[in-house]
């Protein structure tokens, strides 16, 4: 139990994903202009993130592993992701026809975002079961959701201010990601994996 | 090398399996009848259905088998039209609301020209132009009462016909 948290704690706050280990910058970019988008862009991502992590995990312990091929780790995780990303697709658009239409264009893009495919070739290397290896997913993702939500909420709000003209739109949003990602060098050293 | 290839094909067929397992086999698309019910309702918004719009009406129908028969701008076209889609009976339009067919009459001597009524109306029945009195064209007009909101000058009345 106290591992599961230790876990938890390492990948939402230590080591975030996005601000420490520069995974997924792009939707972290991309999709939070405004926070509905991004707390669907988080939830839908996270629900991948999780359930590939999950399946590459099994994959690589008990296909890979017993048959000696690891290098091909790499293609078959990709593989995983995109199947588990179009199934994510499916999912949204059958239960909740509202965030398809918010998140439509965005879906797919969870293919080719590096913090999942990050996390499930990390995870792999250093995980030691399977609820070790869901808990790394969900925590990768309960961190992806946490700064994509606060970015989003800190960009709205720099909507409204009074930004000098040569830092407005992306550079002010870069300089505010480089802030928040200095503020979570600070969790590090708290927990260790 | 045959391993290697043989064991990505069989995951990606295993993969390209289930996700096509998925697609059939989940509940079918619920969002897909609400467009085309929506297609088919007159998309005057005018909330005489008692839902706030057509969209929300037609998520009614195709979700809480909500009857087919509350659309008066629609009339026993759209009724009919609805009924073959999904395959029920054709019944009455739902009792007229307590007025009869209402519609919307403008007391043109009050008319200021303003527009406003013109902008509002879902079904172009209302003719008029800028700083000219503007009238309702009856056997257009499906008693929304959308037009009465806007009016600054509340010259706009309904009346039974």
């Amino acid at each position: 139990m106290t591992e599961l948290f230790v876990i938890l704690i390492a990948t939402v706050l230590v080591n975030n994903f996005v601000l420490v280990r520069f995974l997924g910058l792009c939707p972290f970019m991309g999709v939070s202009r405004n926070l509905e988008a991004a707390a669907g862009m988080s939830l839908a991502t996270g629900f991948v993130l999780t359930l590939s992590s999950a399946t590459a995990y099994l994959l690589h312990e008990y296909v890979l592993v017993p048959l000696e091929l690891e290098y091909l780790r790499t293609i078959t995780f990709i593989l995983v992701i995109a199947a588990s990303v179009q199934f994510t697709e499916i999912m949204v658009r059958r239960v909740s026809p509202l965030l398809d239409q918010v998140l439509g264009i965005y879906i797919p893009l969870i293919a080719t975002n590096c913090a999942v495919l990050g996390v499930a070739l990390l995870n792999v290397q250093q995980s030691t079961g399977f609820v070790q290896s869901v808990f790394y997913g969900l925590g990768a993702a309960g961190g992806f959701a946490l700064v994509l939500v606060m970015f989003a909420a800190i960009r709205e709000r720099l909507d409204a201010a009074d930004i000098p003209a040569p830092f407005r739109g992306t550079a002010i949003a870069l300089m505010t990601a480089g802030i928040m990602s200095l503020a979570f060098i600070g969790f590090s050293g708290m927990a260790r994996l | 090398m045959w391993i290697a290839v043989v064991t990505i094909a069989v995951i990606a067929l295993i993969a390209g399996l289930a996700l096509s397992f998925a697609s059939r086999k989940l509940p079918s698309d619920p969002a897909d009848l609400v467009e085309q019910i929506n297609d088919l309702l007159p998309q005057t918004q005018c909330a005489q259905c008692g839902y706030a719009g057509c969209r929300p009406y037609a998520a009614a129908i195709a979700n809480d088998h909500e009857a087919i028969n509350l659309c008066p701008p629609g009339g026993d076209d759209t009724l009919r039209r609805l009924a073959t889609l999904l395959g029920k009976d054709v019944i009455p339009l739902a009792e007229a609301p307590p007025e009869g067919h209402a519609v919307a009459v403008i007391d043109e001597s009050l008319c200021i020209g303003c527009m406003h009524c013109r902008t509002a109306c879902p079904v172009d029945a209302i003719v008029g132009a800028q700083q000219l009195m503007h009238t309702v064209i009856e056997q257009e007009c499906t008693g929304c009462k959308l037009c009465i909101a806007p009016c600054p000058v509340d010259c706009i009345s309904m009346r039974t016909v």
